[in-house]
Order: structure tokens, then sequence, then C-alpha cells
């Protein structure tokens, strides 16, 4: 009993029970008449295209600004570099360099001024950055029609002026780390070059953190006082891990258009931050604890149900469940982590 | 009448453990009807505890309870709470105000016990809308500080009150309770003028007088002698002496308060070192903004290679003067380290000159304490001076070493016996002494040229505490690094020490040799000057 319960508290109780709902799932899908093959495929993809926004919330986490709500800021660096991208016609895997090399100025930038704003509100970051979320997405939405645009691919066809709310990624970078070592067994589809991609970024941030400034960073999360007596500027480390979180999720969304398709432009980093915020707590980290295994844990075992249960249930009970249950699933566990305050479950 | 030969408080061989350390033992006393007892003992010395034993306080049922009998009228009574014991007609003034700033001092006095008229609302909703009869609640107030004999405006609002008057409030607030027979106050005059002090002990001898027993806890021995009818001198956790005030005397009870053993064990025990002419570090008019802590003008040279003390009761600033220099609080002043003067408030520039600072908020400051403790003991050797660290592409990436790191732990673990599963066990699983001791790893591994310390043997035990101050000797002696130690224990302070410098009211009151006996600490720290002690 005791072991059970060491292993209940090292593992965490929620992760233990997504885990089983999810392998339940999967028990059950073969007999409603789903292949398990493709499921799983979809899992990987969505894994693929979402990890790296996941990835995202570590820096600031370990600096002890909290989980970053205000993601859709550095969705939106993302979104201005995927357009200037288009905008310059370029095509190809070329274009998908362009974008992150344009985007990251502007990830730069927001970063820096996020960075100074939540310095300025310790111990609140985590309201304050949900409303600098969504109120850098509605100034956008402005931005996106005024901003002098005119590759055709992206404005709208009756006026010539002003972006679409969707524009295709086809024949620029749709697919092209997905399509990139794609290797096919049996019925599954394992996209290497996704994984690849994100196992870079996810060994750039594990080595940042092995270094005498990552170290820093960690202690001023762990503990700021500690870290301003042992002589470590606190708001410069603070500042730095959120413009690497914004930059991550910049390069994340780059990710996501090219596995989805689409650059969804307008309202659609709106609620961006909510399932990357609810994968990483799944995976174990806390407010003030995240490592790269909780974010790897946290995107399967969120994308798995967000795959699985909507075809799963349709199949069961012929409703839609699955925007109910996503919905329950991702609040639910944002709501969980931020009552508890303990240690991160490894 | 045998109800009144009993007496109104007894306690019984009370004892009272924290994690296993005993900060109680073994105490006994009675307190009769309208007796004044004064209570006196160093910082630590067990008297708040005791007291909120008595007062039924939260944290020690938290911390497992108490041992012994305490007896009221003779039944023994367990107070579950303070409110058991407000019912039970003891009253308690807390060194920190309880007051509402927008209110009157009569509202104040009569706060939830205000006399109330039922208005026609009462009939449809109950007590809750009865109105305050506010003639009645003046009266009563009035009554109250009658019954004290100090000159208060009941109408005057708290937040316009010199602090005097706010002391005068809370007092009448205890006393308005019809049940109260027992007052404890605690360090009421430490904020006040000598002149409202005055007041207040007149006021104490008119409670007394009325059949009120009074504990008074006071650092001011002259005002236990002009007061108390008997003195109880507490020393780590015992009553060392029950004394007659009529028949004791400031330098006995200073004696009493700080010596453990007065005979020249101490001094003897530690040759007298000769001092070196060179300063080390002068600290010229240090102001320090330490909330609880202030520093309001410190004058200090500390020789090289010196073992200095600091002293002091709690709240008189000596705290102030590390957490100042090092730039953690508010400060300024000149500070000079080997004639090269250190900007204020810049925390990399003292550790950048070799100044390493073990705080005395081991929890806050100290550790990291959900961190290994490796990372709590390389860390700052780390960050301020590149230790540890592997370089890769010419310096570009600092790549921690945990082979160095880790062997410079298992080196500290060892040299202080640090107790530990392993160097990646966890600082906050830690016991105290232990936490303390990763503490002065952490300042050691530094190697700094001049070292604070800042109360390092706080809530630890007698064995970890010899280990600490053993350390602490050797590193000055063998290696011959500056220490400057604060502590409010003094004995502590005298058997490490070279020179040992009382701070009281924000500066220091004087600087004497460890040697010196430790009536003239005493009387050093209760505020006489510098003359009369010598």
């Amino acid at each position: 009993m005791e072991k059970v319960r060491s292993f209940l508290a090292s593992f965490g109780l929620p992760r233990l029970i997504i885990a089983g709902f999810l392998l339940l799932l999967f028990i059950v899908a073969p007999f409603v008449g789903i292949r398990v093959g493709a499921s799983i495929s979809d899992t990987l993809a969505r894994f693929g295209m979402n990890s790296i926004m996941v990835l995202a919330m570590v820096p600031m986490i370990h600096s002890g600004c909290g989980l970053n709500f205000g993601l859709p800021l550095g969705i939106i660096s993302g979104l201005l570099g995927a357009t200037l991208s288009i905008e310059t016609g370029v095509t190809g895997p070329l274009s998908f360099l362009l974008a992150i090399l344009y985007s990251t100025p502007f990830a730069l930038i927001f970063g820096w001024g996020y960075g100074k704003l939540l310095n300025r509100v310790k111990g609140s970051e985590m309201m304050i950055a949900t409303y600098v979320g969504f109120s850098s997405v509605a100034f956008m939405s402005i931005m996106w029609l005024i901003l002098p645009y005119s590759s055709p691919t992206m404005v709208w066809g009756y006026s010539g002026s002003g972006l679409r709310t969707t524009i295709s990624t086809d024949g620029f970078y749709s697919q092209i780390l997905h399509n990139f070592l794609c290797l096919k067994v049996g019925t599954i589809e394992i996209s290497f070059g996704e994984i690849l991609f994100f196992a870079l970024f996810a060994f750039i941030i594990w080595a940042f953190l092995h270094t005498k400034t990552g170290t820093a960073m960690t202690a001023v999360g762990s503990n700021p006082i500690f870290a301003r007596a042992s002589g470590i500027s606190v708001d410069r480390q603070r500042t730095l891990s959120v413009i690497m979180s914004t930059w991550l999720g910049a390069l994340g969304i780059l990710c996501y258009q090219q596995g989805y398709g689409f650059i969804q432009l307008y309202q659609g980093p709106m609620y961006m931050a909510m399932p990357a915020v609810s994968a990483i707590l799944i995976g174990g980290a806390s407010v003030n604890k995240a490592s790269i295994p909780n974010v790897i844990i946290g995107t399967i075992l969120y994308q798995g149900i967000v795959t699985m249960t909507p075809s799963v249930m349709n199949n069961i009970i012929h409703t839609d469940m699955s925007e109910v249950l996503r919905i329950i699933v991702s609040n639910g566990m944002i709501l969980y982590a931020l009552t508890r305050k303990s240690g991160a479950s490894r | 009448m045998s109800e009144m030969t009993k007496p109104l408080l007894e306690m019984q061989s009370v004892s009272k453990e924290y994690n296993g350390n005993p900060v109680l033992k073994d105490v006994n006393f009675t307190l009769k009807e309208g007796e004044v007892l004064g209570l006196v003992g160093e910082n630590g010395a067990g008297k708040s505890t005791l007291m909120n034993i008595l007062f039924g306080m939260d944290v020690i049922q938290q911390t497992g309870g108490y041992g012994g009998k305490v007896l009221i009228d003779g039944k023994e009574v367990k107070f579950a709470s303070p409110l058991d014991a407000l019912n039970a007609g003891i009253g308690m003034v807390h060194q920190e105000f309880s007051l509402l700033p927008g209110f009157t001092a009569a509202e104040n006095i009569l706060l939830n016990r205000e006399p109330e008229n039922r208005s026609v609302l009462s009939l449809v909703f109950g007590p809750r809308a009865n109105t305050i009869d506010r003639k009645t609640l003046q009266k009563k107030a009035i009554d109250a500080i009658t019954k004290l004999g100090v000159s208060l405006d009941s109408d005057m609002l708290v937040s316009e009150m010199p602090v005097g008057h706010k002391q005068f409030t809370e007092i009448s607030r205890e006393i308005s309770k019809s049940s109260i027979r027992l007052l404890v106050l605690d360090e009421p005059t430490a904020v006040l003028s000598e002149k409202e002090a005055e007041m207040l002990l007149k006021a104490i001898r008119n409670l007394s007088a009325q059949g009120i027993a009074v504990i008074f806890i006071t650092h001011r021995l002259q005002e236990i002698l002009d007061v108390c009818n008997k003195v109880i001198v507490m020393r780590d956790g015992r009553i060392i002496s029950e004394l007659e005030a009529e028949k004791t005397s400031i330098p006995e009870m200073a004696k009493l308060m700080v010596g453990r053993e007065v005979s020249a064990s101490a001094s003897s025990k530690r040759e007298e070192k000769k001092l070196s002419d060179d300063i080390v570090l002068s600290v010229k008019n240090l102001w320090v903004d330490m909330p609880g802590e202030t520093v309001k003008d410190v004058n200090l040279e500390v020789h090289k290679g010196e073992f200095l003390g600091i002293g002091g009761l709690a709240g008189q600033g000596k705290i102030g003067i590390p957490n100042g220099i090092m730039g953690l609080y508010p400060s300024g002043g000149k500070v000079v380290l080997n004639g090269k003067e250190i900007p204020l408030g810049d925390t990399r520039a003292c550790l950048d000159s070799s100044i390493a600072f073990v705080s005395e908020d081991r929890r806050g400051v100290g550790l990291l304490l959900d961190e290994s403790l490796e990372w709590n003991i390389a860390f700052p050797a780390m960050q301020i001076q590149n230790k540890f660290l592997k370089k890769y592409l010419g310096g570009l990436i600092k790549w921690r070493d945990q082979g160095a790191i880790k062997a410079v732990t298992d080196k500290y673990i060892k040299q202080l016996q640090i107790k530990c599963t392993s160097s990646k066990q966890k600082a906050k699983e830690l016991s105290g002494g232990n936490q303390q001791k990763i503490c002065l790893a952490k300042a050691f591994a530094l190697e700094p040229k001049l070292l604070f310390v800042s109360e390092p043997t706080r809530g630890i035990d007698v064995g970890a505490k010899a280990l600490v101050l053993q350390a602490l000797k050797e590193y000055n002696s063998k290696l011959g690094v500056t220490i400057v130690m604060i502590s409010s224990e003094l004995e502590e302070l005298r058997q490490c020490c070279d020179r040992i410098a009382i701070v009281t009211d924000g500066a220091i009151s004087g600087i004497l040799p460890a040697s010196r006996p430790s009536e003239d600490f005493g009387m050093l720290m209760v505020g006489k000057s510098k003359k009369e002690a010598n």
C-alpha cells in the first residue's frame, strides 16, 4: 500500500487518470470500428504540430514567471514571420526558414517588452499574461487589415487589401517537416522530421538549463531572494526567460501551420495558450517546475485524448462530445494545477 | 476560604519542544491575585513560548502540545484556542498593535462587544440588525480608561494617536472585559517614550491594586524594579531564578539573564589574540531600512583576521547591519573594504569583492529549498566566480560541471558532518542544523576574505550549534578569514569572538573584548551607556 501511495505521489494522480483513460480509449477503439493505426498516426502528427508550443512553457516556468498564458504574443510573432515570408514569394522549404528568420526579431522585441511588464507585476504574472495575450490578439486583428500586404495568396480577393482569416500554406511550407523522413509501418505513419525538429529544440532548452545562465534562471524561479543574495539580477533572468518562451511560441505556431496547412489570423491565436498550458500540466509540470519529459508525456497524453475521444465517443453514443471533453480536460487540468503549489512529478 | 488561598495561576513543570528541540524545560511558578510578575530573559529564552502556552495559541497544538500542567484557581486547564483563555479571564497585549486605525479609541476598546440597542429591524432580522448604543459604549470605554488610570481621549481616532496612546487603547480593551483577572504585557514599553512608559507603569500599579495580576515582559530592567513584586529570570527554556524585586538589582538580573557560567570559562579557553592593525572593513554612518531591525547610525571598524561579534537584543538593528551592507535592504552611509569604497545596495559588488553573507533567514534567503544540496552549495561560487564550470567554444558555453559540483559538496558534507542521504537530496528535507551547515558551506565555497554570519545558531539543537560554531572558529583561526558574527546569544559570541559590539537602538553602544564579564554586555544591552558599564 505504501509503495502504491509513493508511486501515485511521484507519478501524479491526474496524469495516471488521463493515461488510463487514453489507454481505455485505445482498447475500446477497435470494437467500435476505429482503426487504431490511423489514430496513432493522428496522435503523432498532432504531437509534432503542438510540441514546440508546449516546450515554450518551460523557460518561463523555470524563471518563476509561471505558465505562459501570454503565448498568443509569441504566436503573433510567428504569424508576422509567416505572412512576411509568403509576401516575399519564396516557396518550398526555404519559405519555412525565412518565416523563422522573420519572426525572430518580432519575438525578441515583443518578448522583451512582455518580460519588462511581467517584472512589474511579480506575483500575479499569470493573470496579467492572459490579458497580454488577449489584448495583443485584439490589436493585431486591426493590424492584419491595415498592414500593406499585397501577396494575392493572402489578401482579400474583393478588395485587394487586408489579410484573409485563413491562408493556405500550400506551395510554401505545408507539411514540410511532416513529409521529411516520414515512415510508414503498416497503417501507422511516423514523421521523423517533426520529431527531430522538436528534439533539436528540446535539446537546446535542456542544454541551456545546464549552463551557468540556465542554472541562474532555475535558481531565480526556485527562490528569487536566494538568487538576489547570490548577486543574480532577477529581473534580467526573468526577461530572458520570457524572450525565450516568446520565441519558442513563434516557432511553435510555424510548426503547427506546416502540419495543419493553414495560417489562422485574427481570433486564431486567442485560445492557443490553453491547450499548451494544459498539456504541460498533464505532463506533470507544476507552476514552478517543469522538465522536458513533462513536455513530451504531456503533449502525447493531451493530444491523444483530443484525437481519440471524438472518434470513439461519436461512434459509441452518436453525439459529438469531443469539444466538451476537450474543454473539460484542458480547463480542468489548468484549474487543478493552479490550486496546488507543490513540486512537479517526475 | 480555601479558594482564596489558591493561587490565580500556577504552572507545574511545563515543558515544550519543537521538532525534538526542547525550548521549555520544567517551568514552575505561581502567581497570586494582584501580583505583578516580571519576566526577563534573552531572546529565545522561552518567554514567548511560555506565554503562547498560557494563551492557548494555535502554534502550540500544531507542534504537538506541551507537557506539564497549567492551573487556574487550582484547577487544571487546557486552552484549545485564545478564545478559551479570554473566557478564563486572561488578556494579552502583544508587541504589535491590533487596532483599527479608522476607529476611535472607544470603538476599538469595545470592538465586537459593543453594547446594543434593539431596533425595529431586529424584530425581523434578529440581533444582527441591532444598533450600537453609543452612550453606553462611551461610558464603558471611559470606565476602562479610568480603571487603567491614564489620560486618553476616547473619541480620538487611533490613526491620529501617538504610539503610547495606542498602547493604552490596547490595554484598555483587555481590561474592559469584566472577567479579566490576568493581563500579560509583552514588551509594552519598547515603543514608548520615557514619560509614556512612566504612565504605563503607574497604570500597572493601579491594576494590581484592583486585584488584577500582571505578567510583565520587558528588557528594561529598571522598570521591573519599579513595578514588579517578583521577577522570573529565564534562560534556555528554564527558570534560572525567582527573585524578590525589592531585593535584587539590575546587575544581578543582567548577569542571570546572559551568563551561563559567569566564571571565566569562556575567556580562559580562548587565548587573547592580538588584533592586527590592518583594518579590513570600516563602516561609517550606516543606516539600513530593514523592517523590525532598523539601523540608524553604525560606525564600526573590523580588523584583519578578527572574529568580531555583534550582539544586542532583538529589534535593535544588529541584523540590519550585514543585510544593509550586502544590499538586501535599502541602506546608506559609507562602507570601505581594504581601502576601497563599496557601493551600497549592490549585492554583486559585495560578492565580487570577496564578502560572503550567511543570512539569518535560512529558509527564505539562504537556501534553494526545492533544489539539491549540490546546487545550494555550488550556486553562488558558480555564478560569482565561474567555479565548477566547463567551458566550450572558447568560453561561449559555460556548462555546469556536475563532477566538480559533486566533489565540492561531498567535501563539505564530510567536513561539516552534514547528515543527508546524498548530495542530491533536496535542501528542504534536512533538519534545521544541517540546513545551517549547508548555508555555511555555500559561503565557504566562495572562499571569502570577509564573512558575515547572521544568527548561525538560531533554531538549531545544541549538538549542531557546537559544530557550527566550531566550524566558524576553525575557519577563522586556520584560514585567517575575518568573520563578523551576529548573534542574539551573548554566550555564544563570548565563546567565539575576539571583540563583541553591542547594538542598541540602531547604533553601536559599545565594543568590548570578549573576555569581559557578561554583566558588562548585559548593561550595554539594556541601554546603559558605555561609561556606566565600564
